[in-house]
């Protein structure tokens, strides 16, 4: 799994870090979304997906295959 | 007729008025004219006290769709856009939440660092001593007691007076003008000089601020104005609308959550009898999907045409969406209308979507898991002193709950 990150679309709802706190952070001035592991290990992986789920401004996205 | 409602084939006679009434009985359940709409399509039409004809967006898929398209405008001031309330003279005054990107994104930017995970969770102990303290007094005071007034209020309030650097002591004058502006049967001027009152108030504070700044986010955006990013009446406003976002919607969780678990014993119990924070984190995700206390509907207005649902929305039409709704959706959420905290319930619409989602939700989310992860435990004897039909309901109000709780133990 591959993991990337759109801080442009980042709405810093914190839904990530919630869900995933090993795989997101965020950047202390704004809250916007860093990411931590763009390769996450394979039990993080459900939790990336629900991430990319419930993230409100779609700004993350997995590649399954990678 | 107009085009928008010729194009959908629709009798005027059978679009149903919106808001929509609660069943008296089902206090907790959406409107029964949202769930009959719902049977009907995910996409019907409502009509609104002008008469405009908007679409009601009742699927969560389809909510979500039209909430997440950059294509869709939270303008209110864009023609099309439907108000539940009358516009003031002049159009809307606008803070970030009534904006499009960029400029909403540059604005909410600027405050949403204090509301980051991290930093929220780095107030979980002093939000604990709040809510220990306030459980101390309702213990030592005489009882029956109205959990809303002595409880529910103050913890949210103290704690985004805290953030805010707004000082508490004030509390009687923003909660009394947050009530007027969340309540949907108060009159336009009535509800412009609240508005205008707090602004008012939050202006003085923001000009304190520019002279004796402090560690606090109206103190963050004093800074953006000395850097010429922002305007001192842009200050205030923000400041305004997150004293209103940061109390009255987490309180009306606290009373209208402890009023459905006292419905629900045995879910109340385990909630009571849990050391897992697990459990106590999915209780709070389940009361918000479950009662979802934001009531208008979340509004937008299409910018182009636009597909949703199998449906064509043209450019200038409204959207109406209410997420109590889409939290009942049986595609999303397995037997919707039970309550049941042990589900998953995370991808819930409580906090709206899009990139308008509540930024204030790390907030919401800790206080709240203080608050059910301590209330009960310490006050395991807790229940009503009213009669259950006897409770005062929100019915008209832009944000759902209990006007008071009488509890004994």
């Amino acid at each position: 799994m591959k993991v990337t990150v759109e801080e442009d679309k980042c709405c810093a709802a914190g839904t990530c870090v919630m869900i995933a706190p090993e795989v997101f952070d965020q950047r202390e001035e704004d809250g916007i979304v860093i990411l931590l592991e763009a390769a996450p290990s394979e039990d993080q992986h459900e939790a990336v997906r629900e991430c990319v789920n419930v993230c409100p401004a779609g700004a993350i996205h997995v590649s399954e295959d990678a | 007729m107009t085009s928008a409602q010729s194009s959908v084939g629709e009798n005027l006679t059978e679009i149903p008025d919106f808001p929509m009434a609660k069943s008296a009985g089902c206090p907790f359940d959406p409107a029964p004219g949202l769930y009959a709409q719902r049977q009907e399509s995910p996409l019907t039409r409502v009509r609104l006290w002008d008469g405009s004809t908007p679409w009601l967006v009742t699927g969560y898929a389809e909510q979500r769709a039209a909430l997440a398209d950059p294509r869709v405008s939270a303008d209110a001031n864009r023609p099309g856009y439907p108000s539940t309330v009358p516009l003031p003279p002049g159009g809307a005054k606008r803070s970030f939440i009534g904006m499009d990107d960029p400029e909403h994104a540059r604005l909410r930017r600027m405050v949403t660092a204090p509301f980051a995970v991290k930093r929220v969770e780095a107030m979980r102990p002093a939000v604990q001593k709040i809510v220990d303290d306030l459980i101390d007094d309702l213990l030592a005071g005489p009882t029956p007691v109205d959990l809303v007034e002595a409880f529910a209020l103050p913890v949210p309030s103290l704690a985004i007076s805290e953030l805010l650097g707004v000082p508490y002591d004030d509390h009687e004058f923003f909660q009394e003008n947050s009530k007027t502006i969340i309540n949907r049967t108060s009159a336009p001027e009535q509800r412009q000089a609240a508005n205008a009152a707090l602004t008012e108030y939050l202006d003085d504070l923001v000009g304190e601020k520019l002279t004796t700044p402090g560690d606090d986010l109206l103190s963050g955006l004093v800074e953006r104005i000395k850097a010429g990013e922002l305007t001192r009446p842009e200050a205030a406003r923000m400041g305004t609308l997150m004293l209103i976002a940061g109390h009255e919607t987490t309180a009306n969780m606290i009373a209208l959550g402890t009023l459905a678990l006292l419905e629900h014993p045995r879910q109340l119990a385990a909630l009571r009898d849990t050391d897992d924070p697990k459990l106590v984190a999915s209780a709070v995700e389940e009361l918000l999907r479950y009662l979802n206390i934001v009531h208008n509907g979340r509004m937008r207005v299409a910018l182009e045409d636009i597909e949703i649902g199998g449906r064509t929305i043209r450019a200038g039409e409204g959207l109406v969406m209410p997420n109590e709704i889409a939290n009942r959706d049986p595609d999303a959420f397995p037997d919707p209308d039970q309550l049941d905290i042990r589900r998953d319930a995370r991808r819930h619409m409580a906090f709206g979507f899009g990139v308008h989602q509540c930024l204030g939700q790390p907030l919401a989310r800790m206080e709240l898991q203080v608050v059910y992860s301590t209330l009960y435990r310490r006050i395991p004897t807790l229940k009503l002193a009213i009669e259950p039909d006897q409770v005062p309901f929100k019915y008209d109000g832009l944000v759902y709950g209990v006007y008071e709780l009488p509890v004994t133990w």
